[in-house]
Parts: structure tokens; C-alpha cells; sequence
């Protein structure tokens, strides 16, 4: 049972679930309706599930997308990329202009998105190539497009808020007719799915964090650190490009200016809460996705309290600044100690028991 | 080192001829005749509206207009700030400024006041005594925010119950067009269901609308602060299955007159869009013109005519001529 508790304790996972299961029960005292799922009909005639826990996830699922990638850059690079929702503002510009130049069928969705994933993988390599082979600090290289990002998704919509409309986008952003779960639900699924077999049935995931923890072995082990920094980009880029349709799709408009706005903040913050360190080397993905939904999870519950608008952003900081403070090594220890110090006058008994 | 030096001096002596030569140019007219502008403007990439708003002033600003124009585009006041005083020194006639921050333009003005530049002041209003600028030409963000209060009042719902989606706290447009509808939630004729910001964002709208509906409380009004959170409001509605627009359940508004919002006003999905006009250029291109006649100005602040339409009026002539965007 302690050394259950231990492990718990040392595990990163430990704190994000908590965390997350801390906000469940809080929102099942505030209002127990509050995770109740029903069966809606929408205006296009299907049914579809609607209800809180249905807007977290499908809320997250955008920053959820983006921390997978968020993730692999930290573990290898010892540092974030804080240019991914300028660059999923460009993924999204090409994705409308492409979508916009053609009749929309499903061959040109595919076309659009394919390009607008090339279009952010590049972007995503140019950041890449500046911290892998020039080896500028993750923040400042990614400084470049942070600030530049957006003005370059202006220049490809021509200054204005460009729409689209079609039933395959609102399929893509909201519901494929017959199927209740919002589709970008799903595509996380996919992705997490896809990105599990990867770091299963691939050494991405070692080599990754020995890049992170000590690129001098790594080279002397025949890791080259400068690929796999650079795969970790290119994962990310597509990530990105994911991210930004997805959003696209959702509303119908792309608004270069507003589009996953302050999104790299969040998505850091997802991976430091999912319990990773942003000096890079082990990493979680998991953690990190979960720390998405926690996020998501407190969003969703502020605006359930009716907190004032000025106010939002004053209580996130306040939990989240609980959630870090608590994760972190010291008050972590403190803990584990004072759970020994607690049961350590009745080990033998324990064991007397267990042996009965 | 020495070559330093000297080329620095040179540079430094270049300078001073140049300033020579502009305050020696400082009659009303360039050689060629044209009236020389400075514009500090805040760059079009910021929203639609600023993008409209450039296109304006590029249009009427022109060479066929008689004008030889500079601009600076910053969103940054500091940067603002030493541009204009870069037109000064340049020896611009008119300055014309859309200022990023209301505060900190005392002593540019003053600057400007004391080398003969005009100054007109367009879009914003900023903190200075009016004695320093010639005329502002400004949008009335409360004045939209009331046309919208009325027309509401005006549709005589048996019970107003509104979701207020707010743009980006302290920000003039959300300011202005937050304050109208305030009044009516605190005399009572509306009843404040939720009253919260996304930041402009439309997918944040979508999940303020959507926490409202999983909560299970009725509303009949979403007022949204601009066109794209309307359109994240309504894409929240439609997934839920609830009915908006002419005829629907829940009534639609919206600001800023984008040509793809009116179209949705048009079909009838959203009930009303309050005009935020982005055309000034021509209001001050005229004023010019009277003082370059040697006439005076009647007006100090002139607010910017803006309309609005309703899904019962709108026509596709109105969206041609008043849209901003495609």
C-alpha cells in the first residue's frame, strides 16, 4: 500500500489526474447535471450528443493536437516552439485560399489540407533547422514566426476574414451526419492512436529523450541529435496543420488575426501541467494531452460559474499556478515524507495483516 | 576607426542638409504642387477593418488627389510616436493619425503645432487638449452599441434574455458597445444571462455559447461585439439544433459590417448588423481642401455617419456598397 502510494506519488501522471479529478468532483458538487450527456438534434437533422463533457473534449482537442507535438520538441530541443498558432494561422490560410479557389469536393479538401500541412511543415522545418543545425535557443528562433506568423497569413488572405462554407467542412468541424461525437474528437483519437504505435513500434521515443537528456552520448551512440530534433519539427508542423483546419472548419472563417489566439501558451502550459519538464529530455505525451483537457476543463467550468469576464483570466492563473506549485519537486517530496512519517509507527502490523 | 569617423561625419552633415533643405520647403506646397501627408495608421493586417480602412485612405490619399503621402503603420504607440515626429522633421503639411494608445501624444502635437503641421486625427480619439489637432473624424463605438439597443427594443419581444459576448476587455469597441446594453440590464427591461468575453475569437464565442446551452437556460438574444464571434454564436446554435435569425428562436446580432455577415443577414440567419465604418479619408480629404482654400472648420469632432441593417430591409445593393472584405 505505501510503496503503491509512492509510486503514485513519483509518477507524472500522478498530479495532472488529480488535478483533473479535483475539477470533476468540484463541478459534480457544484451542479451533478453537470456531465450529463444528451441527445440533441442539430440543425442539419442528426442526432447528436451534446452536454459539458462533450464541449471539454472537443474544446481541447485543438490544443491537445498541438501539445503532441509540443511535447517532442520540448523532450529533444530543451525548449518550446512558441510559434505554432501563428503558423496554424498560415496552415489555415492556405487550407481557405485552396478551398476557396476550387468547387469544394472531397478530393480538393484533401488537396487543401495536404498543402496546407506542406505549407506548415516547412515553417515548422525553418524553425527546426534554425534550433537543430544553427542551435539558437528554441524561444528566440521561434521568436521569428511568432511575431512574423500572422502578418504572413494577412499577406495569403489578403487582409480580409475570408469565409467558406460547405457540408464537408461542417462535417470536418462538427458532425459527420450519423455519427453523434464531434468529428474533432475523433481525429485526437486518431492521432493519439497513431502517434502510440509510432513511439511503440519505432525508437523515436527513446532516441528523443537520450537528445534530450545528453545529445553527447546521443552522437557517440550514432543518434544523430540534428534529425531527430528535426522529426520532432515535422511531427509538430503536421500537428500544427491539424490544429489549424480544424478550427477553420469549425467556424467557417478564417481570421488570421484571432485564429487558436494565445493557443502556445496554452499548449505549453498543457505540457508543463502533464507534468514534463520543459528542460527537455523524459517526456509524457500522455501527460500532456491530459493536460490539455484540464485546461479545457477549467475554461468550460469559469464560464459555467459565471465568472465576470475581467476576472477569467485572474482564476485560471490562480489554479494553474496551484496545479504547477504542487507538481513540482519539492512540495512532491514533502509530501511522500509526511505520508512515511504518518504510517511508519505500524509497518509490521501492515504486514501482519496482509499476511493473515 | 578614422574611416568611421569621417563617414560619420559625413553622415551627420548629410543630415543636417537635408533638415535644411525641409525646413527651407515648408510652404504649403511641394515643388510639384502637392500637398504633402504623413499618415500614421495602424497596420492593415490588424483586422478587416483596418485592412478597409488603409484601402480608404491609399484611394483618396493619392497623387491624382493632389497629395504626396507617407505612411507609417505600427501597433505600437512609441513606434507611432517617433514616426510622427519623423513626419514633422520631414516637413509634412498634414499628419493624420490613427493612434495605437489614447495617451502619450501631448508633446509630438505640441511639436507639430509649433513647425506648422496640421493635424487631423482619424478612427480614434486620443488624450490631448483640442487645441492641438485641426478636426477628428471618429467612430462612435456607444452610438453603434445603441442603435443596436434600440433596434432590439423596437422588435418588442415579449422578454429579452441576452447572451452578451464581449471582444477584448478595455478595448474601445468593447467598451462602447458594452455600455448600452449594461444600461438595459441594470433598469431591468433585459435580463443579463451570460455577459462574457472571447476576446474577439470566434471559437471561443462557439464554447461560451455552448457552456449557455448545456447549462440548460433560456435565452432569446445573442448580442455579439463583431461579425466573427456572431458567426462562432450561431455555428454553437446550429449544432445544438436551435433555430436563430428571421423567424428563429434566437435573435442574432452582430457589428462591423463585413459583406459576409450582411449575406448572412440576407438569408435571414442573423437578424442585425450595426455598421463600424472604416471610411474616413474622404471626410478629411474635403476638410483639407477647405483650409488649403484658406476656409476654417466648423466641426472638432466629427463622428462617422454609420448604419445599420435588419434581415426585413437589408438588399444585395446595401452589402455591395457598405460591405467591408469579400
Amino acid at each position: 500500500m505505501g510503496s503503491l502510494f509512492k509510486k503514485m506519488a513519483r509518477s507524472q501522471l500522478a498530479i495532472p489526474l488529480f488535478a483533473l479529478f479535483l475539477l470533476v468532483v468540484f463541478n459534480l458538487i457544484r451542479d451533478p447535471e453537470f456531465f450529463s450527456i444528451t441527445i440533441a438534434t442539430n440543425n442539419d437533422g442528426n442526432a447528436v450528443l451534446s452536454g459539458n463533457l462533450i464541449s471539454i473534449l472537443n474544446g481541447a482537442s485543438a490544443i491537445a493536437i498541438l501539445s503532441i507535438g509540443m511535447t517532442l520538441i520540448t523532450s529533444s530541443c530543451k525548449g518550446q516552439d512558441i510559434s505554432v498558432a501563428a503558423v496554424a494561422a498560415i496552415a489555415g490560410s492556405v487550407f481557405v485560399s485552396v478551398l476557396r479557389a476550387n468547387e469544394i469536393t472531397i478530393p480538393v479538401f484533401l488537396l487543401a489540407f495536404l498543402l496546407s500541412c506542406v505549407v506548415s511543415v516547412l515553417f515548422s522545418l525553418f524553425n527546426g533547422v534554425l534550433v537543430a543545425v544553427f542551435k539558437i535557443q528554441p524561444m528566440i528562433a521561434t521568436l521569428i514566426l511568432f511575431s512574423a506568423g500572422r502578418s504572413i497569413a494577412y499577406w495569403i488572405n489578403g487582409g480580409a476574414t475570408p469565409t467558406v462554407s460547405s457540408p464537408l467542412l461542417t462535417s470536418i468541424g462538427g458532425f459527420i451526419p450519423g455519427i453523434p461525437i464531434p468529428t474533432p474528437i475523433l481525429i485526437m483519437v486518431i492521432f493519439l492512436i497513431l502517434i502510440t504505435l509510432v513511439l511503440r513500434f519505432t525508437n523515436l521515443g527513446l532516441y528523443t529523450q537520450v537528445v534530450g537528456i545528453n545529445e553527447g552520448t546521443a552522437h557517440l551512440n550514432g543518434i544523430s541529435p540534428v534529425w531527430i530534433k528535426l522529426i520532432a519539427f515535422i511531427i509538430s508542423g503536421v500537428c500544427v496543420a491539424t490544429a489549424g483546419c480544424i478550427t477553420v472548419c469549425r467556424i467557417g472563417l478564417i481570421n488570421h488575426e484571432t485564429l487558436l489566439l494565445d493557443a502556445e501558451m496554452d499548449v505549453i502550459l498543457a505540457v508543463a501541467i502533464g507534468g514534463n519538464a520543459l528542460s527537455g529530455g523524459k517526456f509524457n505525451l500522455y501527460g500532456s494531452v491530459i493536460g490539455a483537457y484540464i485546461i479545457q476543463a477549467l475554461t468550460v467550468t469559469l464560464y459555467a460559474m459565471k465568472v465576470p469576464s475581467a476576472a477569467v483570466k485572474a482564476y485560471k492563473a490562480i489554479v494553474i499556478i496551484l496545479i504547477v506549485v504542487c507538481s513540482s519537486p519539492v512540495v512532491k517530496d514533502f509530501v511522500v515524507r509526511m505520508y512515511k512519517k504518518m504510517f511508519k509507527k505500524q509497518p509490521e502490523k501492515e504486514v501482519q495483516a496482509k499476511a493473515a | 576607426m578614422k574611416t568611421k569617423k569621417i563617414l560619420a561625419l559625413i553622415l551627420a552633415a548629410a543630415l543636417a542638409l537635408s533638415l535644411a533643405a525641409c525646413g527651407s520647403a515648408q510652404t504649403s506646397k511641394d515643388k510639384d504642387g502637392l500637398i504633402k501627408v504623413g499618415i500614421v495608421n495602424n497596420p492593415p493586417s490588424e483586422s478587416g477593418y483596418r485592412a478597409a480602412n488603409v484601402a480608404d485612405f491609399e484611394k483618396v490619399f493619392s497623387e491624382a488627389n493632389g497629395y504626396k503621402v507617407s505612411t507609417f503603420y505600427s501597433l505600437k504607440n512609441d513606434e507611432q510616436l517617433n514616426a510622427a515626429q519623423q513626419f514633422i522633421t520631414d516637413g509634412v503639411d498634414y499628419l493624420l493619425i490613427s493612434a495605437a494608445a489614447t495617451d502619450g501624444w501631448t508633446n509630438v502635437l505640441e511639436n507639430a503645432k509649433k513647425a506648422g503641421v496640421k493635424v487631423f486625427l482619424f478612427d480614434r480619439m486620443m488624450n490631448v487638449d483640442q487645441s492641438l489637432f485641426e478636426a477628428a473624424v471618429i467612430s462612435n463605438m456607444e452610438a453603434q452599441g445603441r442603435m443596436a439597443v434600440q433596434w432590439l427594443l423596437d422588435q418588442k419581444l415579449p422578454e429579452y434574455n441576452v447572451v452578451h459576448i464581449q471582444g477584448a476587455m478595455g478595448s474601445d469597441a468593447q467598451i462602447g458597445r458594452t455600455k448600452p446594453l449594461d444600461e438595459q440590464f441594470a433598469n431591468g427591461t433585459m435580463k443579463k444571462v451570460v455577459q462574457q468575453t472571447a476576446t474577439w475569437d470566434e471559437a471561443t464565442a462557439k464554447q461560451i455559447v455552448e457552456s449557455v446551452i448545456n447549462s440548460g437556460e433560456k435565452f432569446n438574444v445573442i448580442y455579439a461585439e463583431n461579425d466573427g464571434m456572431a458567426k462562432g454564436a450561431v455555428a454553437a446554435l446550429d449544432e445544438a439544433g436551435i433555430t436563430h435569425g428571421k423567424n428563429g428562436d434566437v435573435v442574432i446580432i452582430g457589428f462591423d459590417f463585413n459583406k459576409w455577415a450582411l449575406r448572412e443577414v440576407l438569408a435571414g440567419n442573423w437578424n442585425l448588423d450595426v455598421q463600424c465604418s472604416p471610411f474616413q479619408a474622404q471626410k478629411i480629404h474635403e476638410m483639407i481642401q477647405t483650409l488649403e482654400k484658406g476656409g476654417q472648420l466648423t466641426e472638432k469632432i466629427v463622428i462617422n455617419e454609420e448604419r445599420y441593417f435588419d434581415c426585413n430591409t437589408i438588399t444585395q445593393a446595401d452589402i455591395d456598397k457598405y460591405g467591408i472584405g469579400d
